[in-house]
Formats: structure tokens, sequence, C-alpha cells
């Protein structure tokens, strides 16, 4: 199939617009069903059993007890989950998280799981389950776990990555290193040098819906799985791997999904759910609690990272160098890669270096969160620049734009940029009014620039259009925040129709090729490619149905504004045809009009924001408020202009969650100590401001329309910017995040100390 | 003849090169010959690499051309939310 | 354990049920009555996806017990439209894009319709204050403050 993804500078009538979301009024009604609004006849509840120790040897587990209770329909431990990976080490990891084998590796790990009637009845049964467990020493912290003492968790890890071979097993899984030139040479020319030491504390994704799935598998092979995802199409492969099932005899279906934030790209309770349903011969709806969302599922790497960056008098930086050490959970990871690949991206540098430590840890595995790895290396680095900006004397924002990367420049991970767009959200940010606007006693503003990459991927989209001329979309990226609004407009646009004759749905994994998931930032970019391309295949369709009715050469048919139009003065006199009429006539002409496509969307382009904040530090309690907040970033072109703004608005609030009060709080026991919503305190509607946006356009010459992904970079500024205005408020440098009261307390302490 | 800049944990399997010169026009014929000239790539191969050509990041169009004089960087495939 | 009949009204419609003592109501309207609108996203009343109106009182009814319904007045999003006409607070959460993924949807629109029943004129700040109770992960509250800004204008105009 030829499709030409290239940026072609049209014009738009729908794309562009803000008409309401397809979902919408199920969403305010209750009637759009979720993850665990889902119910099969005859099915049973599943429930988890958990380890409470951070790490042990699990010697024994006795579920006779539990299988004799009257109700219970099946018991399962890992050897109801055989190990059918084949040597793949990262689904082993998988299948090992899903069900803890021969030893529990944190505080949360799944050791059995049961299938019963009612729920009363399954947590009863849980509790007749006898573990032996043989408590080892464990290790949370980052640092602890990089001593040569350090409780060992995985004795067949050795690090990656070095120069010598390691004789001795380690925590460490890998070490790398990105860069480029000579960062010694570098800070020897530097008159200024910022040298700092920073911590980020783990955070969950926090999607308030918790995971949920209904599985049924039948003894004759097939399967269906009901489940909240953002990836519909992965969960089948990794299901079916698993359980040993046949991909296409696997029907995952994704539900309304509330929330993901990448949290949702990874298994855990739906292998568990279909082996309890394959054990019980029954459907089985399995759904977390909360308490077992923040023990099991999630979350983001807890870091510790070393930046220095060197600058001459006039401001130009000579030398910028990280050292990243990232959490992976107790399994290896490449946590830290992304944190050396994305550190100091926005700028042009001619010495850089960066390495990363892939760390183990007796926590959750480290899942996906917008943007992995980016904000908590943002933090450091847009710290130090900042610091550094100050120490020179010389404006912050002034001081980025010099060094800021452009088109042409090497850009810290590797490759050399094309066309981009950090320069253009620091002029923006430069002018903006937010800028010049006067602060109070105890308020600081401050500045950061983030930088993600955005992925593309394979996408498959079928486009049929209705005997009345109504067009169905079905795509299989799910939607996880307006993306079949988005994808409605595109396919209008396309086609020259009426958002209103559209109706885009997320297709099931039988109804629809392969799709990746949803994640990267990549929903809208490649469905909206794929959606372009569908509906250029059913022109060309209806193109030929029209020259059928006007018995013409379908060389003589073009597709203008939504209608067939006959070219050549010797068709003068045939009038227009438009889709509905053409539509009206597929039965006599052909049958069914539709366009169908499969591609891989690559070329999603790299992405930056720059973000604006005000705070207010109490300095009696250390409490910080955020009083106004600004958002500046690039989306290529924005399809549906509100879901992009909500984008904005969603990544700033999660970064701001995480950099004033968020973090996982593990007691000496290794025991998590806040797995709830009351404990972990997320941003409430009364902590916020409200949140403004500024959407550039510099278009992707890689998508037709200029589209690029807007879902993750939001979330990258804002740990820096708010960090930077805190000390300004308060006139100490602050190098842990969470900024909570106690840690801004204790650093004004240490500084009237001195 | 393109030239390939390998990045770190690749450039080390390779003997510590930072680039070597392969003869490919397109990223198929790109990971084939890499995996034959440097078998110990191949875990890496894998787990999935990505192809930086000019700047764009390539992941999965393997019918991707590598043009003449092009910067061709390979990097890790990564993980987003 | 033996069942506890439960006589009570939903959206006013009378409905009878039988529930365990250890039931929330939560559990009730969900699983017994298919009154799925109402989402469970702790069960330990902290992020009000599950409000509902008990007695003209906003309340989680992950807290409320199933069998304290009997006798009460209950109000969930499955009756806050009436027929086929959406409720301002509906429609302006639609227009303004008040929500991303949809879950806190539900309890936001129940809580803000409690607030706007005994504040129709509400501030920005007592709107932020009346919402506190309800956890969006999405949205930022931006758009949802400025929802429900709008349906009270709409509501005081009507």
């Amino acid at each position: 199939m030829n499709f030409d993804p290239r940026y072609s500078g049209r014009s738009f009538s729908s794309v562009g617009t803000r008409p309401l979301r397809p979902d919408g009024v199920d969403k305010v009604t209750g009637r759009a069903r979720y993850g665990a609004d889902f119910n099969m006849a005859g099915q049973l509840v599943g429930r988890v059993l958990r380890s409470p120790h951070a790490h042990a040897i699990i010697k024994k587990i006795d579920t006779s007890k539990a299988e004799k209770l009257a109700g219970v329909k099946a018991v399962i431990t890992a050897k109801d989950l055989p190990d059918l990976t084949d040597g793949d080490a990262a689904m082993f990891d998988t299948l090992d998280n899903c069900m803890a084998r021969k030893k529990a590796l944190y505080d949360g790990h799944a050791v059995a799981a049961v299938a019963a009637i009612d729920a009363r009845t399954a947590r009863q049964a849980l509790k007749l389950i006898e573990v032996d467990y043989e408590v080892l020493p464990h290790v949370t912290d980052v640092d602890e776990a990089m001593q040569h003492h350090a409780p060992l968790i995985n004795d067949a890890i050795f690090t990656e990555g070095l120069e010598e071979k390691p004789v001795k097993p380690s925590n460490v899984s890998k070490r790398t290193q990105y860069g480029h030139g000579d960062v010694h040479q570098g800070f020897a020319q530097a008159d200024f040098v910022v040298e700092r030491s920073f911590k980020t504390e783990q955070t969950h994704q926090g999607y308030i819906e918790p995971h949920a799935c209904v599985a049924s598998v039948n003894p004759d092979g097939t399967a269906d799985l009901w489940v909240c995802t953002q990836g519909h199409f992965v969960y089948r492969q990794h299901c079916a791997q698993l359980l040993g099932l046949e991909v296409s005899k696997l029907r995952v279906t994704s539900s309304e999904i509330g929330g993901g934030f990448g949290g949702k790209t990874h298994v855990w309770a739906e292998p568990v759910a279909l082996a309890l349903s394959r054990k019980a011969g029954r459907p089985v709806k399995l759904v977390m609690t909360r308490d077992e969302v923040f023990r099991a599922s999630g979350p983001t790497s807890a870091t510790s990272i070393d930046v220095k960056i060197g600058a001459r008098k006039d401001g130009t930086i000579t030398a910028a160098e990280a050292t990243l050490r990232y959490t992976c959970g107790p399994y290896a990871g490449m946590w830290a890669e992304i944190g050396a690949m994305t550190a100091f991206a926005c700028y042009k540098l001619e010495n850089v270096k960066t390495v990363g430590y892939e760390v183990l840890v007796n926590r959750p595995k480290t899942a996906a969160y917008r943007a992995p790895s980016a904000p908590m290396a943002a933090f450091a680095v847009e710290s130090a620049v900042d610091e550094l900006a100050k120490e020179i004397g010389i404006d912050p924002v002034e001081f980025r734009i010099k060094n800021a990367a452009q088109e042409g420049t090497r850009a810290s991970y590797g490759p050399v940029y094309g066309p981009i767009g950090i320069g253009p959200t620091l002029e923006a940010v430069k002018e903006h009014p937010h800028m010049r606007a006067p602060l109070a006693q105890n308020q600081g503003r401050g500045m950061a620039c983030g930088f993600w990459f955005n992925f593309g991927g394979q996408t498959c989209t079928d486009l049929n259009i209705g005997m009345d001329g109504t067009v169905s979309l079905a795509v299989g990226t799910v939607d996880v925040g307006g993306s079949r609004a988005s994808l409605s407009l595109v396919a209008a646009e396309e086609l020259g129709i009426d958002y209103g004759q559209v109706k885009a749905i997320v297709a099931d994994t039988s109804s629809l090729g392969y799709n990746d998931m949803t994640d990267g930032s990549r929903g809208t970019f490649s469905s909206s490619m794929a959606t372009i391309s569908a509906a250029r295949n059913a022109i060309k369709v209806l193109r030929e149905r029209a020259a059928q009715m006007w018995d013409i050469s379908v060389d003589d048919v073009a597709w203008e504004k939504g209608h067939a139009v006959a070219k050549g003065e010797k068709h003068g006199n045939l009038g227009k045809l438009s889709l509905k009429e053409i539509a009206a006539q597929s039965g006599k002409t052909g049958g069914p009009i539709a366009g169908h496509s499969e591609l891989v969307a690559d070329g999603a382009g790299v992405s930056f924001a720059t973000h604006i904040c005000d705070v207010e530090v109490d300095p009696e309690t250390g409490s910080t408020r955020v009083i106004r907040y600004t958002v500046v970033q690039d989306a290529g072109k924005a399809v549906h202009p509100t879901y992009v703004e909500g984008q904005y608005q969603g990544g700033a609030a999660q970064g701001i969650g995480w950099a004033l009060n968020e973090e996982y709080i593990y007691g000496k026991d290794g025991r998590l100590q806040n797995p709830g919503f009351l404990d972990y305190r997320i941003p409430v509607c009364s902590d916020l401001p409200m949140i403004d946006t500024q959407i550039l356009e510099i278009p992707n010459p890689n998508h037709p329309y200029g589209v690029r992904g807007v879902g993750e970079t939001s979330i990258v500024p804002p740990l820096a910017a708010i960090a930077n205005a805190v000390s300004n408020a308060v006139g100490v440098r602050m190098s842990h995040i969470p900024m909570s009261p106690p840690r801004i307390l204790a650093a004004l302490e240490a500084e009237r100390e001195g | 003849m393109v030239e390939v800049t390998l990045w770190g944990a690749l450039g080390q399997l390779a003997g510590g090169k930072s680039k070597v010169e392969v003869e490919a026009k397109d990223i198929r014929e790109l990971f084939r010959k890499l995996a034959e000239q440097h078998p110990a790539f191949e875990p890496l191969l894998d787990r999935g690499i990505a192809v930086a050509i000019d700047g764009t990041i390539y992941r999965d169009t393997w019918s991707k051309e590598l043009p003449e004089g092009a910067e061709v960087f390979l990097l890790p495939r990564l993980a987003g939310g | 354990m033996a069942g506890v009949a439960v006589s009570t009204t939903i959206n006013g419609d009378h409905v009878e049920y039988l529930c365990q003592p250890d039931e929330t109501l939560l559990d009730v309207l969900r699983d017994r009555l298919g009154l799925t609108g109402a989402k469970e996203g702790c069960g330990t009343g902290d992020c009000g996806a599950c409000s509902v109106i008990v007695d003209n009182r906003l309340v989680c009814s992950c807290l409320v017990l199933g069998a304290e319904a009997e006798g009460r007045q209950i109000e969930t999003i499955e009756g806050m439209a009436h027929g086929d006409q959406l409720h301002p607070l509906q429609q302006k959460f639609l227009e303004h894009a008040a929500l991303q993924c949809g879950i806190c949807t539900p309890g936001f629109l129940i809580a803000a319709k409690d607030l706007l029943e005994k504040n129709p004129s509400p501030t920005e700040e007592e709107i932020r204050f009346g919402l506190a109770g309800n956890l969006c992960r999405c949205t930022g509250y931006d758009k949802i403050v400025r929802a429900v800004q709008d349906a009270a204008n709409v509501m005081k105009g009507a």
C-alpha cells in the first residue's frame, strides 16, 4: 500500500475544531462500562494472596484447607502458571511478577489466588492458605541497594555494560552511557561549575480505576478477556504466551479505561484471572483493591542523581555530566538508561556524558509512568541549570535560549536533530505575561524545560460507510482521553464530511489487526495516520462507484469536499455526487464501501515543553501552594485543541503532585506504609490553580497533518519548574522531591544553622 | 555503504568501536548484516533497536531506505507511558 | 449469614433488596441492582468516585452499609438526567471537556449537583473546596471548575 505520510501543508475544516466527544453522553450518565462494570453468567470472584514480606523464600504453600471451603472453585499458585516463556527473560519477569515462583520480592507480591462464588468466600479462602516463608534481609533504598553489603535480590544478575565482566552478582543490572565530546576538557574551559546531588521518591500513576478484568477460558482452548488496558492487543500477546493459548483464540475486549498513564501497559491480574478461570471452568472477575494497586502495580522509579554543569562567563555551557541511579523494582529494567538519554536532550552541548545504573530493590516492578524516567532527570538537570544561571548572573530563560538545541544540534543521546520546538517554547515563555507578573512576599517563580521522544508503531484501522452515508471508524488504539473525538475529526476532514456523520469505536482484538498500545504519546499520532490512509482507500472506492453510476472512467472522477466530481469538458453536464448518494447506491454498484489501513506509523518526532510556575511557601509550616501555572508545548497540529489542553493540564497536575506531595513511604520492615489515597495524597481540586496553556503548532514533517504526540511531555518540566520556584521563594536550593512541608522546613533550618 | 553509529552498550559488543560501516540499502538489510558481522548484537537486536536516520527515529519501518550520506544512529527501543 | 431485607427509594423508584449485613451500599448498587455508574476507586472514602446523595446529603457509598439505606431517598448518577434531557451539569461537563477518562465523572457530577443545590452561586474557591473530596487524575481540575461555573450560571438563569 502506497501511503505518503509526509506533511502536505493543507488547510483544515474539521481538524482544529472542538466538537463534543462521541463517548461523552455515556460517561456523564454513568452508562460507560469500565473494567469492573462488566459481568458474565456464572461468574466467580477472584482474589489474590500477597506477600507481607519485602523479601522471602517461599518454602511451601498449603492450599488444601482453602480448597475444602464450600464455595471455593479454584486455588492457584505459580504451579498453575508454568514457565512457557522459552528463554524470553522479560516475559519470565512478567510471569514471576504476576505470581511469585521461588521468592516473594516485595511487599504485595502475589503468591496465590482463589476463585469463589462470592467475595466473602474468596476472602475467607485467602486466610486458609498457609504459606511458609523464610524471611530474608531486604533493601528498598536506591543508594543502599548499590552498596556491596546490600542484600542481594537476584544472584543470577551480573551487571551488564561494564568494561570487565563482573565475577560477582549485583543489584545493579546494567550500566549505560551516553554522550559525546570530552567533559574533562569542557570543564577545564568553564568559568563556573555547579555540582549537586538530587533525589526523587517513587510515585504511582494514580489512575482512579483499579485494575479489573473478567476472564473466561473454555475447555476447547478459546477464551475471552474483558479488561481495562492501554493495549488490548499487547495484553492478548502476553496472556496467550503466559497461558499457552493460541493468540487468535483469545479475544480481548478493552473496556473504557479509567486512567492508565503507562500503568496499564503491563499485565498483572489478567494471567491470574485466566488461570483461575481455566482451573474453575467458569468465568472469573478479578478487581484489585486500591491497597493492591499501590503495593503491587505501577510505580515509577525512585532515583538518586548527580549533576555537574560548567559554563563560561558569557553563558555558554562547556560541559555537562550526570550519573543517574533508578530503581527498577526487583527485576532488570532500562529506566536509568532512558533518564540518561533524556537528561540533557534540551541543550546544544559540545561535551556531555551521562551514565545510568539500573538498580534492583525490594519494591514493586517499575512500570512506565508518562514520559517514563524523564521527569526525574529533568528535575536534576534543570535545577542545576537554574543554579548555574544564577551564579553567572544571567536570566535563566536567556541562559536556556543561548544553549538550547536546534536543528543540526547533536542530541545528547546521539543523533542530530531535525526541526525541533525547544527554541520556540522558550521564546514563547520569554514573551509570556506570566513572566512579568508581580510576586508577593514568600512567593517565587520558576521555569523549566522538558523533552520526550514520542513513539509511533503498528496500527490497523477500518472505516466502513453505511448505506445512509454515515461512517463507522474502528480503531485499535485504546482511547485514554478523547482520541475517538480526534480520530472522528480526522476521518471527517479526509472524507470531506461533517464530524457528526462519523462514529468512532475501539474494536476488540478479533475484529481488527494488531495494534501497539496507547503509549509513548502515540494514540492520536498513529491512529490518525491510519485513519487518513483508510479514508483515502475508501475514497478510491467511492470514486469507482461514482464512475459506475455515471458510466465514465474512474480517471475522470475526482473527490472534492465530500463529493465525487466529474472532470473534463465532456462531463460538464454531470452534477456532483455526495458520499451519501454514492453510499445509497452501494448495494447496486458492488456492495459495501470500506477503507482499510494497516501501517507502521514512524517518525513521531521528539517533543519539547517549557513550563512557568509561581508558588507561595509558608515559612512557618513549609507548606507550598502553586498559585499560577503556565504550560507551553508544541503539538505539531492540535487535532482537537480542547483535549490537547487537557493533556497539558493533566500532566502538569501530576507533576505538581509528584513535586510537592506524592511518595512511597517504606517502613524499616520493607512494607509500604501509605497504600491508600488518604496517605498517598494526589492533588485535589482545592490544591491547584487554573492551569494556563499555550499550544504551539510546529508541523511534524512526518505526518500528513503535521500532528505530534502530546500526551507525555507535559509531566517532564513540572518537578524542576516547581523546585526552581520553591528555591527562589525560600532562598534555599531544594534537592529532594517531593518538597513536602517537613523537607522544606528541614532545608530552611539547615540554612539558618549554616 | 553507510556509516552506522552505535550507542554505548552496542559499541562495547563491537569491541569498543563506536562506528561500523555496513553495505545496506534499508533498515532490514542493515539489521541482517549487523547480525552477520557482529553475532554478539543478536540479543540486543532481539530486544529491539531503533534507528535514527537524520534525527528521525524509526522503530518498526524496516523498509525505510538509508539515503546516501545520511546520519544513521542506532538506539535502544524504549518504553513509553 | 442471613440477609437483611431493605426497602428504599432510588432515583424516585421504590426498590427492595436483600443484602448481607457487611455489604456496602456501593456493592448493593453495583452488584445487586446493576447501577454501575458509581465507581469504586478506593473503598475507603478517599476518592469520591462512588458519591451518591442519601436524604439530601452527599456521601461516599463505599462508607455506607446497604442495610442503612432502609427508608431513605437515594440519588445516583443514573437518575440525574430527566428522560433524554441532560442535567445542565452533564451538558456543561461535555461542552467543557471536563472529563478525559471519565471514571471520576459520575462522582464529580453528583458532588457538583449537591454543591449547587446548597450554594447556587459559588466562587471558584468554593467550587474547589466543595469538590475537594473527589479525585481526578486526568484533567488537573481546570475544565471541571469551569464547567461547574458555567452550569451554575445556566441554572441561575433557568
